[in-house]
């Protein structure tokens, strides 16, 4: 039976110039529900799909604020994510203290990078199985960062990673051209119709699986979760069937 | 290598007159080193009440006979959101080395940000003083020198004032003054908060006389003492002047206020 | 021959005597700064409406001696902050150092966004009390001036204490006395920075280094200047204080050499 001898580690490359731990640790990733992160020209929103484990556990965390000017949205392996954001929170307390400057996106990034990348080169150490979207506003406006397990960072206009992901790129694809323009309203329902496309038929976005997250120009990145985005989750899909319990609600606390 | 330089000029201080011989030969133990401290004046105060606690500094900055500047705050917000401190309800005074001050106020605020970011709330204020009070004892061996007040609300949102010294002891008050002008301030804070040698009217003499009870005082009368305190102080102290910072911490969250004192 | 390879090389014992190993370490402890050696006089620095201006003049005193006459104590950071340096010349050099592998690290590291007046201010003073409370003290005080966040003036101070302060005004050593009077005269408060032009800046400045040229003994009429706004930094490093002179001294009695 064949059998792949070159998964054992992250440092021993395949003869096809593959390493493989690294690769399965991007599959990580993909199972994972789906987070999409969108910037415009003065807000950068992250939306999220939470899960539950069961019907009677807590929906896993998916977006952490980490300082006033900047968040992260995560697919993949919860805990990796927390230490990644315990590290991010510490540097970014630290620059605020050395230097009594928000921290620059690029630069959190390349830290987190730079670490993810060690472990891919290390012998006894294990890649983060977790995806990244990092997303805020530093003194040179509004940043979507995406970071992979591998230690690859990208800057992104717009970008959705997790399970099904596919379906939200390709809703962000196709209207890549007008993110930079959108207000900050536009830019969540953007974020939420592509959050939406990802989901199976028979689900339905509700206030108790979605979390958003918006950072823009001279506002802090907040986290907005149950009620809070009801009124985002009615105006995005006002066409949608009623009978929603949670909807139900949303409508209740409008009037 | 010490002995090579230890002819150099500025021995201990500019030399000013004509009349100051070297008086000792060059070499020898060196008398005067570095020292880690100064005093930059100042004063600050707090009193709580039944639903608020005010704390108040004024804004000078001082070394010796100089004013650094006019506007030097020492209250400072503790754990709020961002770096500036939105939504806080801890307020942390501090007065004496200013440096150590900055140093304390960023370790506290650190901490406090850190618990919120760990445990998803705000870290309560008598956790707060606690965790202060470990700080300073810590550093009990090269202390921060400094007198530190923290204020806020506690659990039943009743006024909490936290005093310390600089090694950490700490106590829950009704009202402190600390700094420059604490010993012009604090007697006539024991009189008119904590109502000291006030006597119920016609209540007999010797045994029979009776101390007045000390009650929680409303927000407009306190704010007056403060003030009174405040511009009394800037008149007998040269260390005490510039502006009046003030904080109001209530259910609401914090009010801070600037007004003028004499800058003279 | 030897049979421990520690005595090989070394001068016989029973030729030379016991070899002494003293000079492997040094004969004192390592000693940190106790007092300054050769130092830089006054630092003195005004915001005004769109900028700052700070000078410093070109001495470095060895005591009383005037030592140095060419040294330049204002630093150029980037286009927006310009460091002047009182205090020891051998700690500024240091920090003059730092502030190199600082404005490296940042060009590698970064994408363009440069530390701001206020960002170096905070960094400095966290270096300068880092060294105080470990008893290792860089013996300066230093003026930082540019621009903050926003483009605003920033004008602030750091001691070898670690301690920190703002004003629209500032000076350091014999112009703390000397300088800060005059420059509050024109502009006391926040406020008043806003009706002072750059012109206005400049000559207050400069009437500022003539008095501290008159006044302070460990001076000297040739200064550095700059004027920072957000056109950038202009840098001056050999002003020199203009029909200005000591000459007079010697025919007053009692002041210079007297020939009856």
């Amino acid at each position: 039976m064949f059998r792949n001898n070159y998964d054992n580690d992250s440092v021993t490359f395949s003869p096809q110039g593959r390493i493989f731990q690294v690769e399965y640790a991007s599959e990580a990733v993909k199972q994972g529900s789906v987070v999409v992160g969108i910037v415009s020209k003065t807000h950068a929103v992250l939306a999220a799909i939470k899960r539950n484990a069961e019907e009677l556990s807590s929906y896993q965390k998916k977006i952490i604020p980490i300082d006033s000017h900047y968040g992260i949205a995560l697919a993949g392996l919860a805990s990796d994510a927390r230490v990644l954001s315990n590290f991010m929170k510490q540097q970014s307390l630290a620059s605020r203290l050395t230097y009594d400057r928000a921290i620059p996106l690029s630069e959190i990034t390349l830290r987190i990078a730079d670490r993810a990348q060690t472990n891919t080169q290390q012998y006894g150490k294990r890649p983060y199985g977790v995806g990244l979207l990092i997303a805020g506003v530093d003194s040179k406006g509004p940043h979507l960062f995406e970071f992979q397990p591998s230690g690859v960072t990208q800057e992104m206009v717009a970008c959705g990673i997790g399970a099904r992901s596919q379906m939200a790129r390709t809703y962000l694809e196709r209207h890549l051209d007008s993110f930079g323009g959108c207000g900050r309203e536009e830019l969540i329902k953007h974020a939420l119709r592509a959050l939406k496309e990802s989901l199976s038929q028979d689900k339905e976005l509700t206030v108790d699986n979605t979390s958003v997250g918006i950072g823009g120009i001279g506002e802090n990145f907040a986290l907005y979760e149950g009620q809070d985005i009801a009124e985002w989750l009615d105006a995005t899909f006002e066409n949608r069937e009623g009978g929603d319990d949670e909807g139900g609600d949303a409508m209740e606390t409008d009037s | 290598m010490a002995a090579v330089f230890s002819g150099a000029p500025p021995q201990g201080g500019p030399g000013y007159s004509f009349s100051q011989t070297p008086k000792a030969a060059p070499s020898g133990e060196r008398q005067h080193g570095f020292y880690p401290y100064t005093d930059n004046g100042g004063s600050t105060l707090g009193i709580s009440g039944a639903t608020f606690t005010i704390l108040a500094g004024d804004t000078r900055s001082t070394s010796g006979y100089n004013i650094n500047t006019r506007c030097a705050p020492k209250l400072f917000k503790i754990g709020g959101e961002g770096p500036d401190n939105k939504g806080a309800r801890i307020v942390l005074s501090v007065v004496g080395f200013a440096a150590d001050g900055e140093a304390l106020k960023e370790r506290l605020d650190t901490i406090v940000k850190m618990y919120k970011y760990q445990h998803g709330k705000p870290m309560s204020v008598s956790a707060c003083a606690q965790r202060l009070s470990h700080i300073l004892y810590n550093k009990r061996f090269f202390p921060y020198y400094v007198h530190a007040i923290l204020g806020g609300l506690d659990e039943d949102g009743k006024g909490a004032l936290y005093s310390y010294d600089p090694v950490g002891s700490y106590e829950r008050e009704q009202c402190r003054a600390a700094g420059a002008a604490a010993s012009l301030i604090m007697p006539f804070l024991d009189n008119q908060v904590n109502f000291k040698n006030q006597h119920v009217p016609g209540s007999g003499t010797g045994h029979e006389l009776q101390a007045r009870v000390a009650v929680p005082l409303p927000q407009p009368a306190v704010e007056g003492l403060v003030r009174d305190a405040f511009t009394s102080a800037v008149e007998r102290h040269i260390e005490v002047g510039d502006e009046l910072q003030m904080m109001i911490i209530t259910r609401d969250g914090v009010e801070e206020t600037y007004t003028p004192l004499k800058k003279d | 021959m030897n049979h421990l390879p520690q005595a090989w090389g070394r001068p016989r014992d029973d030729v030379y005597g016991a070899y002494d190993p003293s000079h492997f370490q040094n004969a004192a402890p390592n000693q940190h700064t106790q007092s300054p050696i050769v130092t830089g006089t006054s630092v003195v620095a005004a915001k005004f409406k769109d900028g700052v201006v700070i000078a410093a003049d070109n001495l470095a005193s060895y005591g009383s001696l005037a030592r140095f006459t060419d040294v330049k104590r204002l630093r150029k950071f980037n286009d927006e902050v310009v460091v002047g340096f009182g205090g020891d010349v051998s700690d500024m050099q240091y920090l003059d150092r730092l502030l190199n592998s600082l404005d490296i690290r940042e060009n590698y590291s970064n994408t363009e966004s440069s530390l701001n007046a206020k960002n170096l201010h905070t960094y400095l003073s966290k270096v300068m009390y880092k060294r105080r409370s470990d008893f290792n003290p860089l013996w300066n005080h230093l003026l930082i001036a540019g621009l903050d966040g926003d483009a605003k003036p920033f004008l602030a101070s750091a001691d070898l204490l670690g301690t920190t302060f703002s004003s629209p005004t500032l000076a350091t050593g014999f112009g703390a006395h000397l300088a800060q009077p005059i420059m509050r005269r024109t502009i006391p408060d926040e406020a008043a920075v806003q009706n002072v032009s750059k012109d206005d800046a400049i000559s207050l400045v400069k009437e500022c280094m003539k008095v501290l040229f008159y006044r302070d003994a460990r001076s000297m009429d040739k200064y550095s200047i700059a004027i920072i706004t957000k056109a950038g930094v202009e840098l001056t490093e050999d002003e020199r204080l203009e029909n200005q002179s000591w000459a007079f001294a010697e025919s007053i009695r009692g002041y210079g050499t007297q020939v009856n």
